[in-house]
């Protein structure tokens, strides 16, 4: 048995997530890694975090893990309890900057999978389909993505592109008709986060997790990803978010021992 | 206007925005009638096999369960599902083998308890069919459309993925900016089953905490059966009207349940039920399994107040009611570790 470590990867999966995030922003979240970064931004550089729920909760302060996002820890202490109507709407207009999702299977260009492994009309493994994370995508201004890095969830092709990164490159979300300006910014996986090139709309690594070499990146990657001279390495977590994480926001380790 | 794309996807419960409203004219009474009756009438009156059903609430809160079980007791079969977010009643239904297809916002899943057994084997087996895709936003506007009683909603999600190719939508030039904008059908489901925390003899329902999609789906739906945890008067109906939800003149039937959402989540009252869900998502590993739950839990039941004994009665059921308040922390049966942090 090894030592328990001062973090795990889960945990600085949600560090990293949640220092993405800025004050007075709007966030859209989705159930799991996304909520906890949120949770924990609120509670330390952004308590002024602005936190949507398809559901209908509207700036809430979460005050444990909710097993759902329409559950009722997502009402406590809000600003509005409403519609999925009037969250989807407010989004389409404008009003989220940034959406907050988790996927099965990534590809080169953001795009997300999370409707089927295999033939949509034979699936080898039915998954539970966009949800909200279609209309997330679409709409926010900026989407960060977050998901367990292997060669196979990053894939050079989906199985079924549920919800739109670039498609398949620049102009395309555009040309397709989804609102100007947005599209994925950030991947945030245990290994490394990645942006995407602006010219090219390909993703590419933005920094390396603290012990990670770029041959672990390659291992556990289906397809090429940049990883160019000089990267930076990822924050470190505080003392303190690691509290929070463990005595605070998932005590149960409900997500964060996965 | 010129088409640029066409969804595959089965259309689902579409209807000539002229033909609705003929039926609505001619079945849906103004008069204030009392409405109530028991859930075994209201599901033997007004579902019939092969609706288009589409039930209210989200995933595991504020879900008609008393009514999903007796659906299930009378053995109605057939069924195509709104999969709007329909987790934990739409793995019953289809696990029972009342639902044969389904188009799916998001199903199959429990949000962090996990995938859905029963009905994953039912898609992967080709027992059940997925006629179409779409996103939650894509079917609560499908909603919006047929309650505005209009033919489609432009919207601008879905737009450049297979969510869309496989979904019923369209995408057309928009006629005013010229860019291209995805137009979700109307959906008028035959049924709605909505669970509220209040209403009257006649349908007045008020509804605490998120809507959902309960406001549009209750005005576009045909049918509508209301469970309630409470029956009030018209009095107390009429002397706070901003609360009402659901006018009475949608309504067809009024089921008073207290704890008509069990296992799932009812704002304000009472938690869900993680101990029962995680037995439901164990036993329906198999077959089996399923068939132990239900005659455990509903044919072996003669109505939703012997199922309450059966799950735990009034000492589980005050226990739901201390976690929701906070009293009680809340727990997560269903995430059973060997003590290293693996499950």
């Amino acid at each position: 048995m090894s030592e328990r470590p001062e973090y795990t990867p889960t945990e600085l999966l949600a560090v990293v997530a949640s220092r993405m995030l800025s004050d007075n922003q709007s966030v859209f979240v989705g159930t799991g890694l996304p909520l906890i970064a949120g949770m924990l931004a609120q509670r330390t550089h952004a308590p002024g975090l602005l936190l949507f729920f398809e559901a209908g909760s509207i700036g809430p302060r979460v005050p444990e893990l909710p097993i759902s996002v329409g559950d009722s820890r997502t009402y406590h202490q809000a600003i509005a309890l409403s519609s999925m109507h009037d969250a989807m709407s407010l989004a389409q207009a404008g009003y989220v900057d940034v959406g907050f999702l988790g996927a099965a299977q990534i590809d080169p260009f953001g795009n997300i999978n999370t409707t089927v492994i295999g033939s949509h009309q034979h699936p080898t493994a039915r998954l539970p389909g966009s949800g909200g994370a279609n209309d997330v995508a679409s709409f926010a201004a900026k989407t960060i993505v977050i998901l367990r890095q292997s060669a196979r969830s990053f894939v050079p092709k989906l199985d079924f592109l549920t919800t739109p990164g670039y498609l398949d490159g620049p102009g395309a979300r555009e040309r397709a008709g989804l609102p100007a300006g947005t599209g994925p910014y950030r991947v945030i996986t245990q290994l490394a986060t990645y942006g995407f090139d602006p010219h090219s709309r390909r993703m590419t690594a933005a920094s390396l997790h603290p012990g990670v070499t770029p041959e672990r990146i390659r291992e556990n990657s289906g397809f090429t990803i940049p990883l160019g001279e000089n990267l930076p390495v990822s924050p470190v977590p505080s003392a303190e978010e690691i509290r929070l994480l463990r005595e605070v926001i998932d005590p149960k380790g409900v997500v964060l021992s996965k | 206007m010129e088409i640029l794309q066409s969804g595959e996807g089965q259309l689902l419960g579409f209807r000539d925005p002229d033909e609705n409203r003929a039926w609505v004219q001619q079945n849906k009474s103004r008069a204030l009638v009392d409405k109530r009756m028991s859930a075994a009438e209201a599901v033997s009156r007004f579902v019939r096999d092969g609706d288009f059903l589409a039930m209210g609430g989200f995933g595991h809160v504020r879900v008609s369960m008393a009514l999903v079980y007796e659906l299930i007791r009378q053995k109605r079969r057939g069924l195509r599902m709104a999969g709007k977010t329909a987790v934990h009643d739409s793995d019953v239904l289809i696990a029972a083998g009342c639902v044969d297809e389904i188009e799916v916002a998001y199903t199959f899943g429990h949000e962090l308890r996990g995938l859905s057994p029963a009905s994953r084997r039912a898609a992967q087996s080709g027992r059940l069919k997925v006629i179409a895709e779409i996103s939650n936003a894509g079917y609560q506007w499908r909603f919006l459309a047929g309650m505005m009683g209009l033919p489609f909603i432009p919207t601008r999600n879905m737009l450049g993925t297979d969510t869309l190719k496989k979904s019923s939508a369209k995408v057309v030039r928009d006629p005013f900016t010229g860019k291209p904008v995805c137009l979700v059908p109307a959906a008028y489901p035959d049924v709605a089953l909505i669970h509220v925390h209040r209403c009257d003899r006649f349908g007045n329902s008020q509804i605490d905490g998120i809507l959902v999609e309960d406001f549009e789906l209750s005005r576009c739906a045909r049918r509508l059966i209301v469970t309630t945890e409470k029956l009030i008067s018209e009095e107390d109906i009429r002397r706070e009207p901003a609360q009402t939800v659901i006018p009475y003149f949608l309504v067809d039937a009024v089921v008073e349940v207290p704890f008509g959402a069990h296992p799932t989540l009812m704002p304000q009252l009472y938690y869900s039920d993680e101990q029962h869900i995680a037995e439901w998502l164990s036993m329906s590993r198999t077959d089996e399994g399923v068939r132990q739950y239900l005659e455990r839990y509903v044919f072996g039941v003669p109505d939703f107040a012997a199922y309450l004994e059966a799950v735990g009665g009034q000492a589980r059921l005050r226990q739901l009611g201390r976690i929701e308040r906070y009293e009680e922390p809340s727990i997560t049966p269903w995430a059973q570790r060997d003590g290293k942090g693996e499950r």
